[in-house]
């Protein structure tokens, strides 16, 4: 009885899940189909047999095997680089008390709030300096050290007791050794949520790498999905599959991991 | 060897024996400290050269125009500049319009999700959840692109949905007011399940003797809501109003992808006319001086958001 009165709280609930899943089954459904198929009427509701079709000609026409490994190498390096560089400065913010320690939390604090669109004019320019246009490095080097990595890990280590590290000391192991045999294996959930942030930051990156790449074989997928509505006859379900192979993987370390990754994209709001 | 057997004699006075072994102390503990230098050695070589020095790069540019390879000193002029282009305007009625309408409707229906979900007699909770989350796990320019196929006027899905129950289709993408729709649909779309894992934390951290204390006194559900719930939760929404409305001011993959910031600059954001003044017009002296803009507005934002903060606490 409870549960008949309270239904259609249910039906809104169910509403609201409806519209949160659509995109995703469209993006199914339309990978599905030929372009033609999506656009006609009645729409097709249920997934149809071209997928392999769809692949193969994705496949064909923009390479996208090669944007999908470019996308996985430029997060991968940018995600173990920019978690070693936020783990051992969040380490030394924590546990060091030397001199300049307040003007350098202040000055992460200060990236933090400053956004980041002010530096693409000037970076835009130093990567052309340098040569760097068009390449990985300039994708994943400008954008390193990450003031909210550093602030969740400092964060982590706060709480590490200053005895364990003390007694170490005493057995005679160095510094890094203490640090990455000792401290970090303790900040192992922090760590997973801030390789998960840094992760799907990169791989998300859009505005960056439009600006960077100027050739096919350097795409990354947003870059390349991008290119691919600016042709003049725009392949709808290629397009579509594209997207949904770009979602795929999040989707999939979602459900596996969704704790990490909501603690991750919370970006610190919701401890994990 | 000799060194460590002539060493200096003891000192005589008692209280200069005590100021070394506190200088000694001290030394030694600015010693044990130094390794922190090294632990923070690459974050500080990378924000020095990617950050500080384009900053203040982007602050003197703002102040100097470039055309042609000349590069010189422009005073105010950019900044004036601003103050007369009807497209900074525009695009700052535009982040204006989604302020005041997307962020209430976002954050009030994260609210109402998150207190439904927040109660333990809702059946398959978690399952719920998770999917009013997962549109926050889209790629940005995925999702706005499924968006912007969804809503083709021609044999889009939309359309048809609406064919389906005798509409007349609506040209989404091509028309001021629609496209606007069509932009703050998208966001909220994609950004009102993270809202509400947010306000779900703000919610269990309400100790549950307020709730009970609140009953025996005879409150409804209503009273509880209203008078219980959502003054607690006052922080929470207040952080997810700022982070949205500082996120309104960034909007750049949406409206790059669903219309590129058309009809008639109707969907233009600050940050998109940014990306067209430098790197289509290669304008970047007026570009810096939009981005500056754009930094003034988010400081003043967090100035504010930082004080309604320390007043509440």
């Amino acid at each position: 009885m409870q549960t008949l009165r309270r239904s259609p709280l249910y039906v809104l609930l169910a509403i609201g899940a409806a519209v949160s899943l659509v995109p995703f089954l469209w993006m199914v459904i339309a990978s599905t189909h030929t372009t033609a198929e999506i656009f006609s009427t009645p729409m097709p509701f249920l997934p149809g047999g071209e997928l392999w079709t769809n692949l193969a000609r994705l496949q064909e026409e923009t390479g996208f095997a090669r944007v999908m490994l470019n996308s996985v190498l430029v997060a991968t390096l940018y995600t173990v680089f920019s978690c070693i560089v936020s783990a051992m400065c969040g380490y030394g913010l924590a546990k060091y008390r030397f001199r300049g320690r307040g003007l350098m939390l202040g000055g992460v604090l200060l990236t933090m709030m400053i956004p980041g669109q002010v530096l693409l004019v000037p970076l835009f320019q130093m990567m052309a300096s340098v040569g760097w246009i068009n390449s990985f490095q300039a994708l994943i080097l400008p954008f390193l050290a990450n003031a909210f990595g550093i602030f969740l890990m400092r964060q982590a280590f706060l709480e590490f007791p200053d005895s364990l590290i003390e007694s170490a000391r005493i057995d005679g192991a160095s510094e890094i050794k203490t640090f990455y045999r000792i401290v970090l294996p303790v900040a192992r959930p922090q760590l997973a949520a801030l390789v998960i942030y840094t992760f799907i930051s990169q791989w998300n990156s859009f505005i960056w790498p439009l600006l960077m790449l100027n050739s096919e074989e350097k795409y990354t997928l947003p870059v390349a999905l991008n290119t691919m509505v600016g042709l003049s006859r725009v392949d709808y379900s290629g397009l579509m599959l594209g997207s949904l192979l770009a979602t795929l993987p999040l989707l999939i370390v979602f459900l596996l991991f969704q704790k990490q990754f909501i603690s991750g994209l919370m970006g610190g709001a919701v401890k994990g | 060897m000799t060194a460590t057997l002539t060493r200096p004699s003891a000192p005589k006075e008692g209280r200069s024996t005590a100021r070394s072994a506190a200088g000694r102390a001290a030394r030694r503990a600015a010693r044990r400290h130094r390794p922190g230098y090294f632990f923070i050695a690459p974050a500080l070589a990378l924000f020095a050269l990617f950050f500080i020095y384009p900053l203040v790069s982007s602050f003197i540019q703002s102040f100097q125009s470039i055309s042609g390879g000349e590069t010189s000193w422009v005073g105010l002029a950019q900044y004036q500049r601003l103050l007369d282009d009807p497209l900074v305007a525009q695009s700052l009625f535009n982040v204006f319009l989604i302020l005041v309408i997307q962020v209430p409707l976002m954050v009030c229906i994260a609210i109402g999700l998150a207190y439904i979900l927040n109660q333990s007699w809702v059946r398959f909770r978690t399952g719920f959840r998770a999917i009013y989350f997962l549109p926050a796990v889209t790629t940005l320019v995925a999702y706005s692109l499924v968006f912007r196929v969804m809503l083709a006027t021609d044999g889009g899905a939309a359309n048809q949905l609406l064919g389906m129950v005798g509409m007349d289709p609506i040209d989404w993408l091509n028309s001021e007011g629609w496209a606007r729709v069509a932009l703050i649909a998208s966001i909220t779309w994609r950004w009102t399940g993270y809202n509400m894992i947010i306000i779900l934390a703000g919610l269990q951290a309400i100790p549950a003797e307020q709730y009970e204390a609140a009953r025996i006194d005879g409150a409804g559900r209503w009273a509880v809501f209203s008078r219980i719930v959502v003054p607690q939760l006052r922080p929470v929404i207040l952080f997810s109003s700022i982070t949205s409305t500082i996120g309104a001011l960034q909007l750049f993959d949406e409206n790059f992808i669903l219309t590129g910031g058309g009809p008639n600059n109707a969907t233009l954001t600050p940050v998109l006319y940014l990306y067209k003044v430098g790197f289509q017009q290669f304008d970047f002296g007026y570009a810096s001086a939009i981005a500056w803009l754009v930094v003034a507005i988010i400081a003043v934002i967090s100035v504010v958001q930082f004080r309604i903060m320390r007043e509440k606490s």
